[in-house]
């Protein structure tokens, strides 16, 4: 249990039960929430993206890990991002700050695609 | 032909299923590997001869001449699937020449580098001085582009060219066209010629005599191979609508390493072997990609091809051969695939 927990769970159970309902945006309440954690890995093999889509926080970092044989790139569609040639084993991140769909694309191999929606 | 090709596809891909096998792994079956075929066009019907036989032009004659292509370098690749891709150019360079009639120059249709490092293109140009053929002519293949869109290939071979590094030449009466479709990729899609470089190829097409022998030759292919790979380019339609008038045209092409080729009218389309490595046939594996073979076997999925024009053909004669010949002549090659 972290600290948090702890510190939660000596508390009286009405006390619980009232910052349960008046704090609905508690991190252990949000069962589908994908990456409340910072970093989010996509990674690159078979010239694919995997996951092709990944939703994330706004704020998130998202890293692409290149484990193929060959060297990819990732690049933003509209511009927002563009990686260095990543050979294997190499990654690139990116911070997503705004809200919004990003599809994006390996420019050496354009048919491999993927997106970054922030929430 | 097309038949024998399509059930040695098929039988690689069930092979394949029931190994288990992915494109990384090995590859038993070699029979599909490039044979030494050669085709000529003799008053529009195709006449096959075996490659040992084929005639010794001496340089010069009545503007008889060849030159050969090679393609797929990548040097600085250093994986399983071959790990000293400069050796196996020294190889080839060896073979050509070795070859009985020397070639007027060579083409390369890109992918010279992996990475596109100073120190690969320099390389690269080390092994090429040893060539019996002084001139080289480049066409940039995406591996080329991936620093500074191209800027450092432009620099080193791209002097004279237009663009993204497009150009034209003609030599003894065969104009020749370099046309690079590797650069502005768009995601989703396959190669392209871009609107700027199409418009410049009309242009320097128009009013040749339609006699004129045309060799076009480009990183990807210019016809549609297998989308899904993006073994393709988008606007190559365009480009080829651009030379339908001409008697003789001859599409040179690299990218899938691997030899393809076409006869549609009077275009001749050829995709070259690789000199680094094989990649697998369209959907026999889950992606393209360096496809490891056996060490034995690499050099005899990696070649070059000869390109001979005679004055009086009606088409160029392509003659594709790997770095090592298989031992067993090419009719056993084409009788089926066969378990080492």
């Amino acid at each position: 249990m972290t600290r948090k927990t702890l510190w939660l769970a000596s508390l009286p159970a009405p006390v619980l039960i009232a910052m349960l309902l008046l704090f609905p945006g508690s991190p252990r309440l949000k069962a589908n929430d994908q990456n409340s954690s910072a970093n989010t890995e996509i990674t690159i093999d078979n010239f694919s993206f995997g996951p092709q889509t990944v939703k994330v926080p706004a704020g998130a970092t998202v890293t692409w890990i290149n484990r193929d044989d060959i060297p990819h790139t990732v690049v933003s569609t509209e511009g927002v991002f563009k990686s260095k040639v990543q050979d294997t084993n190499e990654k690139f991140s990116y911070t997503f700050t705004k809200a919004g769909t990003y599809p994006y694309y390996c420019s050496v191999h354009p048919k491999m695609t993927g997106q970054v929606i922030v929430q | 032909m097309p038949d024998k090709k399509q059930d040695l596809i098929d039988q690689k891909l069930q092979d394949l299923n029931n190994d288990g096998v992915d494109r990384r792994g090995f590859l038993k079956c070699m029979a599909w590997a490039g044979t030494g075929l050669v085709w000529t066009l003799s008053g529009g019907i195709p006449v096959s001869r075996a490659f040992a036989k084929t005639p010794h032009r001496s340089a010069g004659k009545g503007g008889d001449f060849s030159f050969v292509q090679i393609s797929d370098s990548h040097i600085g690749f250093n994986k399983p699937a071959n790990p000293d891709v400069t050796a196996t150019l020294q190889t080839a360079i060896n073979k050509i020449n070795a070859m009985p009639h020397k070639p007027d120059f060579i083409i390369h249709t890109g992918d010279l580098s992996q990475l596109s490092k100073p120190s690969e293109f320099d390389t690269l140009d080390q092994v090429l001085k040893g060539a019996s053929a002084k001139q080289t002519y480049f066409v940039p293949g995406e591996h080329d582009m991936l620093t500074d869109n191209g800027e450092q290939f432009l620099q080193r071979y791209g002097k004279g060219t237009k663009g993204s590094g497009w150009y034209s030449f003609d030599h003894k009466g065969v104009h020749f066209v370099g046309l690079v479709n590797v650069a502005n990729l768009k995601g989703g899609g396959m190669g392209s010629l871009g609107h700027e470089q199409l418009e410049w190829l009309e242009d320097d097409v128009k009013g040749r005599s339609a006699s004129t022998p045309i060799v076009l030759f480009a990183h990807i292919p210019l016809w549609t191979i297998y989308p899904e790979w993006g073994w393709g380019t988008d606007d190559s339609e365009q480009a080829l609508s651009y030379v339908k008038r001409f008697g003789s045209v001859t599409v040179l092409n690299g990218h899938i390493h691997q030899i393809m080729q076409k006869i549609e009218g009077k275009v001749s389309f050829h995709t070259a072997m690789s000199t680094a490595f094989p990649q697998p046939a369209p959907g026999t594996a889950p992606s393209a990609g360096p496809m490891k073979v056996p060490a034995d076997q690499l050099q005899r999925v990696l070649g070059i091809t000869d390109v001979q024009y005679v004055v009086s053909g009606s088409s160029l004669a392509i003659v594709d051969s790997p770095l090592v010949n298989s031992g067993a002549s090419s009719s056993a090659n084409e009788s089926g695939p066969t378990r080492s």
